[in-house]
């Protein structure tokens, strides 16, 4: 069903020419609400919890390391974690390091197609406050002002053992229903989207890409 | 054999007319950065005409941190933990090469078992470089058994690596004035064991890959490239190797001990994907061979590190200096001007996927296939992180 | 090596040369006739193989210099073209029609300093960075630790120390850091 939407609820699209404004969509993203019965819920979180689907997109360093651990050796399909090449398959988002600015503007539009419950995980240090590259003209220092992120692996660069740890640690977090990082985005989404902008001056795609 | 590598007036690097998108006869497609078909973190700009490539422009700087900015600000020793992260999948020819520059210039004699263990480190470096190489390779045409398995292995050298130096990626073993431990107890059987397991795995590698009747097909006549075409597109390492070109910067111009290690500079005589990916092969072999010898000959007693300055106040005099070093993919060089300071005035990074990535590949892609563009992408074996730097 | 330097003495104005170490040398040439140096070297000396181009900013003398490392797989020799430009006026020849790598240095100098190529192609697209609105920030005036600070924040709560001055601090803590 298509909601029309009043105007106080679209967005502005400002970045975009008056052509493509028709062949985007300006409606604001929803929050997810949970089923009301509590059971049902348990049993949905259970259920993502255990079909944990990774966006193929290595941002930083730290991809390097998610090639052994889908590999043979550590064989993170037993958790029920596979890879996806597009974001509308896939519901984790690995953030494999440092973000530049020319990525994070990638970052963003990856994480927007994804489809809900989505979550995301940080790897390293350089997204908690940027790292090695604290001083850095193109790196972020706190990714979390940019996309809410759902756990954070440490290292640098973290071990195929940690992130199995992280994985299992994240399923229990979705399973206790305490992932609302896609919720944190939608309820603050001018703030995010004000920070975005801050640092992405060429801001030439849609201010939410559905 | 000789061949004619000059410059010839019949190349012609104009950048070609591009097409007219309007005319509705063309489409544009952009593979990555977001793309499972791409070697990390970069992207092309294909336009195709129905299945064919017309036009290919190369994007990079997803990975641009700045790192010559940033080594203009950090001392000598704070450089060398930063300098790794250059080239992921390959940090310690970085390493090696930003400490040989600073030894260079500062006039510090490395120890004979330094050298014979940096030997070691940068040829474990090539065998595991080439391992995740030979499954990426297999892998962009659609075989994926053989990166399962060469990955799996790949961790077993990683393994080593982790007993030398403490870490699995980012080893920082390498330091100005010799390497930072010696070899522990019980690594030289350790060493031989794998290498023999990794013997093993390439002769499967090659029963399994090379004669398999896809990949052949796929990759023969995939991406040739020309003798003429090397000197004028700056080609280097095994992708001019294969068209025949014997040059190995560890032959010719030898560094660290290999002018007494004993090898041959492998080159081929079709340089087409399948070429390439096995003269890759054969050099993994040859990789295989060089820690035998290094493991034979490294002395196990004796000092590992010249005496060095107060790092905290480290002054470098002034120089300037330019050393390379062969790694993976060819030439990858340091260029170091300094001017007496506690900081370095200038490092340029040379990679080889530089040209590889971008000049190269914008011509080799024109004619080809969309499905062949990720084999093509890899068997040119590119690293974004190093040419953005 | 030396015939060759005799020779480019003779026909060309090339000064400051300079003898690193054996296999290479570095010698300075002025900006008009760089482009048919590296020509002559390419075509007649076969110095064929292009290894990069890089560019030294000296801000306390106004100029940048630029680099032009070529090599020659023959005599197994590398030779470094220094080329001043004034930092006023960053313009220099492109050598573009001379290696098919060229155009990306020159591309890459046009984003990092700011030096124009003209003929260059595809000179003003983007290289590494994307909607730069600051000087290029290779240059050393540009201070990319202030910069970071302004756009991109820090953390509450947390503080970055330079690991230098860290480093002394806690080692000389009696005299507030001081080397001496
Ligand atoms: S934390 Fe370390 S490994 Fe991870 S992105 Fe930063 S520098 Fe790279």
């Amino acid at each position: 069903m298509i909601k029309t939407l009043g105007t106080e609820d679209t967005l502005e699209n400002a970045g975009l020419t008056d052509e493509e404004q028709q062949l985007f969509s300006n409606a604001r993203p929803r929050a997810y609400e949970p089923y009301p019965i509590k059971a049902v819920e348990d049993f949905a979180n259970w259920a993502r919890a255990n079909s944990l689907w990774i966006l193929a997109f290595g941002t930083g360093c730290g991809a390097i390391e998610l090639r052994p651990l889908m590999t043979a050796r550590f064989d993170a399909n037993r958790f029920g974690v596979a890879g996806r090449p597009t974001p509308r398959q896939s519901s984790v988002f690995i953030i494999g390091g440092y973000a530049s600015v020319k990525t994070l503007k990638r970052i963003i539009r990856s994480y927007e197609q994804m489809q809900g419950p989505k979550f995301v995980i940080a790897l390293g240090i350089c997204p908690i406050n940027g790292g090695m590259y604290f001083d850095s003209y193109n790196t972020v220092n706190r990714f979390d002002q940019y996309i809410p992120v759902d756990l954070y692996i440490t290292g640098c660069m973290p071990r195929p053992e940690v992130l199995v740890a992280g994985i299992m640690e994240l399923q229990n977090k979705i399973k206790a229903g305490r992932c609302d990082g896609a919720n944190r985005y939608v309820e603050n989404f001018d703030w995010y989207k004000a920070n975005q902008k801050k640092v992405i001056k060429n801001w030439d795609m849609p201010d939410y890409n559905w | 054999m000789t061949l004619s590598t000059g410059h010839s007036a019949a190349l012609d690097f104009a950048q070609p007319e591009p097409p007219d998108l309007s005319s509705g006869k063309y489409v544009k497609l952009w593979q990555g950065p977001q793309h499972p078909g791409i070697t990390g973190n970069m992207s092309l700009e294909l336009v195709l005409d129905g299945d064919t490539i017309v036009s290919c422009k190369t994007h990079v700087g997803y990975l641009h941190r700045g790192f010559e900015k940033l080594m203009e600000r950090r001392s000598f020793i704070q450089n060398f933990t930063v300098v790794c992260r250059i080239a992921v999948p390959e940090p310690t020819f970085n390493e090696y090469l930003y400490s040989h520059a600073v030894e260079e210039i500062s006039g510090i004699e490395v120890p004979e078992r330094a050298i014979w263990l940096r030997t070691m480190n940068l040829e474990l470096m090539r065998l595991a470089s080439f391992l995740m190489w030979i499954g990426g390779q297999s892998g962009a045409f659609g075989q994926y058994t053989v990166p399962n398995w060469t990955l799996a292995y790949r961790d077993y050298v990683l393994d080593l690596f982790e007993e030398m130096t403490g870490a699995r990626i980012y080893h920082m073993y390498i330091v100005p004035g010799g390497v930072r431990a010696g070899l522990p107890d019980g690594f030289e059987e350790r060493a031989r064991e794998i290498m023999k397991g990794a013997e093993k795995l390439l002769d499967q590698i090659e029963r399994v890959m090379f004669n398999n009747v896809v990949f052949k097909a796929r990759s023969k006549g995939l991406g040739i490239i020309t003798p003429d075409m090397v000197d004028p597109y700056g080609i280097v390492g095994p992708n001019a190797r294969a068209c025949g070109l014997a040059r190995d910067i560890r032959k010719d111009e030898p560094y660290l001990a290999y002018d007494r290690l004993d090898f041959e500079t492998i080159s081929g005589n079709e340089a087409d994907a399948y070429g390439r990916a096995y003269l890759r092969l054969q050099e993994t072999r040859q990789s295989i061979n060089l820690i035998r010898q290094c493991l034979d000959h490294a002395p196990t007693d004796g000092p590992f590190q010249a005496d060095m300055p107060n790092v905290l106040h480290w002054k470098v005099p002034a120089g300037e200096t330019y050393v390379k070093a062969e790694c993976t993919r060819g030439e990858y060089g340091y260029y170091m001007v300094t001017d007496g300071s506690e900081f370095v005035r200038r490092v340029h990074v040379r990679g080889p996927s530089y040209t590889h990535a971008i000049a190269v590949m914008e011509r080799l892609a024109v004619g080809t296939n969309i499905a062949d563009i990720a084999g093509l992408m890899v068997s040119l074996h590119t690293y974004p992180p190093e040419i953005e730097r | 090596m030396n015939e060759l330097l005799e020779r480019l003495q003779r026909h060309f104005d090339v000064n400051n040369i300079n003898v690193l170490k054996p296999g290479m040398t570095t010698l300075k040439i002025g900006k008009d006739s760089a482009e048919i140096l590296i020509r002559e070297l390419r075509d007649r000396e076969g110095y064929t193989h292009l290894n990069f181009i890089t560019c030294i900013d000296y801000i306390e003398d106004g100029i940048f210099t630029l680099v032009y490392m070529l090599h020659n797989y023959d005599s197994k020799h590398t030779l470094g073209v220094h080329v001043d430009i004034d930092r006023e006026h960053e313009e220099m020849t492109s050598i573009h029609t001379l290696w098919a790598q060229a155009w990306t240095y020159q591309r890459e100098l046009r984003e990092m300093y700011g030096i124009n190529f003209p003929g260059s192609p595809r000179l003003d697209e983007d290289f590494c960075l994307e909607g730069w609105d600051q000087i290029p920030p290779m240059r050393r005036e540009f201070d990319t630790r202030v910069f970071s600070e302004e756009r991109f924040g820090h953390r509450e709560g947390r503080h970055s120390e330079v690991p230098r001055v860290h480093m002394k601090m806690e080692l000389y803590p009696k005299r507030g850091g001081d080397e001496e």
